[in-house]
């Protein structure tokens, strides 16, 4: 599902952390409009998965993050990407090939180490 | 836990005309129901059943467990292009649902009208079609009904007002509990917004469930052309179509499809509302195409 999928995402790279609370589900019907009862099942898929703890009369907080020890680490492979892409663009590539580069040797590289 | 709707041989007829035909559902509470079908499906009919607006010819509905008594507390309805009074204002539209409605929370309908941004004092004959649609729906809301039937309550409205009314309408659900049960041409909000689907061909319920678990059972099958009947125990047919080497079905099985011969592949709300709309339109015309080739 799209919303956690958008949880797990934030919770690796630190953009929500321990012992932040997630909206309410009335919060994030009335911003998205989506059905309740998805956005519940969602949190409670969250729970089940141990990353979330719903505390009832309080909210959903968050209980444990996925970036890990790797957080830390981010910022510096960001930057190298960052003058990789420049260098991309100054070669003349435009948006769509840039994309279609990355996954492609993303998707060649994880299967040789499978 | 009670049905919201509950129907058992429900049929309808105005006239010669059979408007709705046989129909058996078991709607649980708690949820937001989409109900889908062409034009003259028997949607609206079905509505004003669930509503009490209209008696069935045969057959059976119950709504929240009672015989559908018009003007009831327990269910509110928004007729088709959300009808307000012109020649009345905002605040006036208000006041009347205060004094008709034992049940009114008048602090939930002033909360959504400030939310809405709606002026009190604007007369709602000129409100705009998103702003209208806000104003019955709270007028609706507000009564505190424990089920909300609404009519093909965004068809008029532009996209963005139609966001804000889905907002809001979510807001409510989640807020009060409340069962919704709406028409729609727009399978794409009903996907965002539905957690049980209706849906309705040719006055018959052809499919009616929970949305995960059609989303989960319905397949396509693209392989060599075959002839359908070997489609094997526990498998329904919704649509076929062949060419001279292909064929395609659109099939509904709680069993994983297996054959090797077959390419899987899933479906999204969309397909599964157009297979059983088109598999119904064409089930019989298709024959006839084929002899004259």
């Amino acid at each position: 599902m799209q919303l956690i999928q958008q949880v797990r995402h934030a919770l690796r790279l630190g953009v929500l952390n321990e012992g932040d609370k997630l909206p309410t589900v009335k919060e994030v019907v009335a911003r998205v409009a989506i059905n309740p009862n998805t956005v519940s099942k969602a949190y409670r898929e969250l729970e089940y998965e141990g990353l979330v703890m719903a505390r009832p009369g309080h909210g959903t907080f968050v209980t444990r993050t996925l970036g890990g020890d790797s957080l830390a680490k981010h910022e510096p492979l960001r930057q190298k990407m960052e003058l990789w892409l420049v260098e991309a663009r100054e070669a003349g590539l435009d948006d769509e090939s840039i994309e279609a580069l990355i996954l492609t040797t993303f998707r060649s590289f994880s299967e040789a180490r499978a | 836990m009670t049905d919201a709707l509950s129907a058992e041989g429900l049929t309808k007829k105005y006239g010669g005309r059979t408007a709705l035909s046989d129909c058996t559902l078991s709607v649980p509470a708690g949820r937001v129901v989409g109900l889908v079908g062409p034009n003259g499906a028997g949607k609206s009919t079905l509505l004003q059943l669930a509503c009490g607006l209209l008696d069935p010819t045969a057959g059976r509905i119950e709504v929240l467990g009672t015989t559908p008594m018009s003007g009831t507390r327990q269910v509110g309805f928004v007729a088709q292009d959300t009808p307000v009074y012109a020649a009345l204002t905002v605040a006036e539209h208000l006041r009347i649902g205060a004094r008709l409605n034992p049940s009114w929370d008048a602090a939930l309908a002033e909360r959504r009208i400030a939310q809405v941004g709606l002026d009190p004092s604007q007369k709602a004959g000129k409100l705009s079609g998103g702003q209208r649609a806000q104003l019955a729906l709270t007028v609706a809301a507000a009564k505190r009904p424990d089920l909300l039937l609404l009519d093909e309550p965004v068809a008029a409205l532009d996209p963005l007002a139609r966001r804000g009314f889905l907002q809001g309408l979510m807001e409510l659900t989640a807020e009060q509990g409340i069962s919704v049960i709406m028409s729609s041409h727009l399978v794409a909000d009903l996907e965002r917004v539905c957690d049980y689907l209706i849906v309705l061909v040719a006055s018959r319920v052809r499919v009616a469930g929970d949305v995960d678990e059609l989303l989960a059972t319905h397949h396509r099958l693209v392989g060599p052309r075959r002839d359908p009947a070997e489609l094997g125990a526990g498998r329904a047919m919704v649509e076929q179509s062949h060419t001279d080497v292909q064929s395609t079905l659109v099939v509904r099985s709680t069993a994983p499809i297996d054959d090797p011969s077959w390419r899987v592949d899933r479906l999204n709300l969309e397909d599964i509302v157009l297979a059983y709309m088109s598999g119904a339109a064409t089930a019989a015309p298709q024959r006839v195409l084929e002899g004259r080739r």
